[in-house]
């Protein structure tokens, strides 16, 4: 391409090409024309259409999140702009690499309340890592390369670059901007780590628990572990930072957590946390979480470091390299008592054995390949399936953390299916959150997507709601009722040229799995359940974790409840 | 003062080198208010280095907060370098306008004090002196209280500024300082095993 050629926005995609992505997903509109008109000089890079700019970022987080590669999102601006505001929302707390792109107004317009205009970086600020507004055309290229360096560097996070449409148009004349290095992460001191290693030699009762900034570094974890033979707990993040056929893991901590992490939790001596921020879904009442335990934290993000629960070894650094450090020197610590304890406390879970949803989510993930990519949308389910789920291997497990996102597990699996194609991308829904971004059904048909695989889990429901309400409303179940409105999905599929495959009973489960996972495009299995089931163990938001309720508490005319709810519903 | 770590909000001066960009100071002060972070006064002026400019904080709040705050500012790509004050020797100002109620029994004697305190008179009306006084707070403080029977009209203060004392401008940022750190204070005073550890613990960033 000559120079005289070069335009804003073409230079927008010689940089992205640069840089190596070769996949964006997004939305056109008017402020970004002058972008998409470009795009047609750049076959490097595809182009995925999604139906509404949500599913379209929500499908650059599961394609971030399976790889740990930045993932990249187009938008127009106004509307399209203001439709990324979850998903960078989602992006920031999970901590995910994100490039948004989105157009705006021309420059002499901007601030004039133009047609379409909105202020997204103002909007965007605190929600994302970083944002820009380029206003000269010869700035585009280094303001690119910088946000996809400050989106990936130190603690991951959604970047915002906003570019007025004169700006795209504008002749370019510089270079084309390389990728930066990543800045080196200074090691931990060693005197940290020796801190650290002190209070585990003195350790009876120590556990690690470890988080999402632990996914690139398994390997290391599990060395670690089984250097000082000291249990592990993964948070909902951190699934599959360590594998879960390990018998020192001992599951998810938290409010859903398993028995054995709570308890292990709440009786530690010395908790070793790693790449984890200590939210308060996982902590509980704060001043009751861990109230034995010295406390070291390794994060690479110093903020996170005594934000919420004291420290007594703070270790600023990066996981991988921090779980190595800890595990030179290590000494396995023989604690038959604590051992013991915890043998004890692992028995104390139960497999679904009656029909209802953990029945049909246990049904799915024993089905899981250790490849096979696993996403969920947010409620029940999504507890269920962490709950559930054996994961080996990190970057296995795609879900919204932080924000509890409905509506992000479908687009996140197609996302997290386009980055790898030769494996299944299974998304595990509810009724409700997969009608929050259904739409992008027509994606998996224009682009021909194969391998993935939705699973909604049909109660009738807002589940998680329902559940709140039962145990903290006294069953006012206020406006969570969807049975008498929901769209029958076969036929919502079939519409998107989806096959799709139903069951409602416990006998028709295997089958209905088989023809679902064995169908060579993608395909939906809905599976219809009983609605009465709670998510158990749980702990009450404020309570903290040894307040676990580890069973569902007996309720005295099952089914009955619903009828007069749906009755209600029906009569409204 | 329970303790090594004082739990009292006290007035905490910060200084920031942060990057002349549209909406730093947006960025800084949404930072701030979403974090419920109190800012008692806040300056801002250019620097030596373009492309840089200064901003001295007071922020209120126990070590704590303060210490939370100035790691979540540390990490906005806007801010180059933060400063506590409390860490190193510093000389700190601030100027304040004052525009002081006269009658022609009171003139003298406004202007008697205004001149023990080196205030300028920078506007002479029939009922009223304007004076700048630059200074300390503790002496801008004393000046307004010196003022305040004659009547007060009007007041503007700037905030403080701050700067470290000697040639050392190339101190690292004290966002990772050695000393203590409020993270390693014990959750619960009175609780021994906990507090016992905590004590003393050297920060090791
Ligand atoms: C966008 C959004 N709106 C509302 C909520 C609150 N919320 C959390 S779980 C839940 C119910 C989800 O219901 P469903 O998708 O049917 O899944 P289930 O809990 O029944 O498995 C709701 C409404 C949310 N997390 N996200």
């Amino acid at each position: 391409m000559t120079q005289q050629d070069m335009t804003g926005a073409k230079a927008l995609w010689a940089t992205l090409a640069a840089h190596g992505i070769n996949t964006v997903f997004g939305y056109p509109g008017g402020a970004i024309m002058p972008v998409y008109d470009a795009l047609t000089f750049y076959p490097e890079v595809r182009h995925i259409l999604g139906r509404h700019e949500q599913g379209a970022i929500h499908a650059a987080e599961g394609w971030a999140k399976a790889t740990g590669e930045i993932g990249v999102c187009i938008a127009t601006s106004g509307p399209g702009a203001t439709n990324l505001v979850t998903g960078l929302a989602d992006a920031m707390l999970d901590s995910v690499p994100i490039l948004a792109i989105t157009g705006n107004v021309a420059r002499h317009l901007m601030g004039t309340d133009a047609f379409q205009e909105a202020d997204i970086t103002g909007i965007t600020l605190p929600i994302t890592k970083h944002n820009y507004v380029v206003r000269d055309v010869e700035e585009l290229p280094r303001v690119i390369a910088e946000a996809i360096r400050i989106a990936r560097s130190g603690r991951p996070g959604p970047v915002l670059v906003d570019i007025p449409k004169d700006v795209q148009l504008a002749a370019y004349h510089g270079e084309i901007a390389a990728p930066h290095a990543r800045p080196e992460i200074p090691a931990p001191k060693p005197e940290a780590i020796e801190k650290a290693r002190e209070l585990l030699r003195s350790a009876r009762k120590p556990v690690i628990m470890v988080g999402g900034g632990s996914l690139d570094a398994a390997a290391e974890i599990t060395a670690l572990a089984h250097a000082w033979d000291i249990p592990v707990i993964t948070t909902l993040m951190g699934l599959g930072s360590f594998p879960a056929s390990d018998p020192l893991w001992l599951g998810m901590p938290g409010m859903h957590g398993s028995v054995a992490a709570n308890r292990a939790i709440s009786e530690a001596d010395v908790l070793l946390g790693i790449g984890l921020r200590f939210d308060d879904r996982v902590t509980g009442r704060v001043n009751g979480f861990a109230p034995n335990a010295s406390i070291i934290h390794v994060d690479l993000d110093a903020a996170e470091i005594g934000k919420i629960v004291r420290t007594h070894v703070p270790v600023r650094g990066e996981a991988r390299v921090a779980a190595q450090m800890l595990a030179e020197g290590a000494q396995k610590l023989d604690l038959p008592e604590w051992r013991e304890k915890i043998a004890e406390w692992k028995t104390r879970t139960q497999d679904p054995d009656h029909w209802g949803a953990g029945y049909a989510v246990k049904a799915v993930v024993d089905r899981l390949r250790p490849d096979d990519i696993l996403s969920s949308d947010v409620g029940q389910h999504q507890m269920l399936a962490a709950q559930l789920a054996r994961f080996e291997r990190p970057r296995r497990w795609i879900n919204s953390g932080g924000l509890g996102t409905m509506g992000f597990g479908f687009p996140a699996a197609i996302g997290a299916g386009m980055a790898e194609p030769g494996v299944r991308s299974i998304v595990i829904a509810g009724d409700g959150g997969f009608q929050m971004t259904a739409q992008e059904l027509a994606t998996l048909k224009k682009y021909d997507i194969r391998n993935v695989k939705i699973c909604i889990i049909n109660n009738s429901f807002l589940g998680m709601v329902r559940q709140w309400q039962e145990l903290f409303h006294e069953r006012r179940y206020s406006e969570v009722y969807l049975g008498d409105s929901n769209p029958d999905f076969l036929k919502l599929a079939d519409a998107y040229g989806v096959p799709a495959y139903r069951a409602d009973r416990a006998e028709e489960l295997p089958e209905a799995i088989d023809a679902w996972l064995n169908d060579p495009k993608s395909s939906l299995l809905e599976i219809v359940v009983p609605n009465e089931h709670g998510v158990f163990p749980m702990v009450p938001a404020g309570a903290s974790l040894s307040e676990m309720i580890e069973t569902e508490p007996p309720r005295p005319t099952p089914g009955i409840e619903k009828n007069a709810a749906a009755e209600e519903a029906k009569n409204a | 003062m329970t303790g090594p770590f004082d739990s009292t909000p006290k007035d905490h001066l910060v200084s920031a080198l942060v990057r002349d960009e549209p909406r730093v100071l947006t960025r800084i002060s949404s930072l701030f208010g979403r974090r419920g972070y109190n800012i008692r006064s806040l300056s801002v002026g250019s620097t030596e280095h373009p492309g840089l400019s200064r901003m001295t904080f007071v922020v209120t709040g126990d070590r704590g907060v303060v210490e939370q705050a100035m790691r979540q500012l540390e990490k906005l790509h806007d801010v180059v370098k933060i400063i506590d004050h409390s860490l190193e020797k510093f000389v700190d100002r601030e100027l304040v306008l004052v525009k002081v109620a006269i009658t022609p029994e009171s003139r003298v004697e406004v202007r008697q004090i205004a001149e023990d305190f080196r205030a300028r008179i920078v506007d002479v009306g029939r009922h009223a002196l304007t004076f700048e006084v630059t200074g300390d707070e503790g002496k801008i403080t004393a000046f307004i209280e010196q003022m305040r029977p004659f009547g007060i009209i009007e007041t503007m203060r700037t905030g403080r500024v701050a700067l470290t004392r000697g040639s050392n401008a190339d101190i690292p940022s004290h966002v990772y300082h050695e000393g203590e750190t409020e993270a390693l204070r014990p959750v619960v005073e009175s609780a021994e095993p906990r507090e016992e550890k905590a004590r003393g613990v050297p920060n090791l960033f």
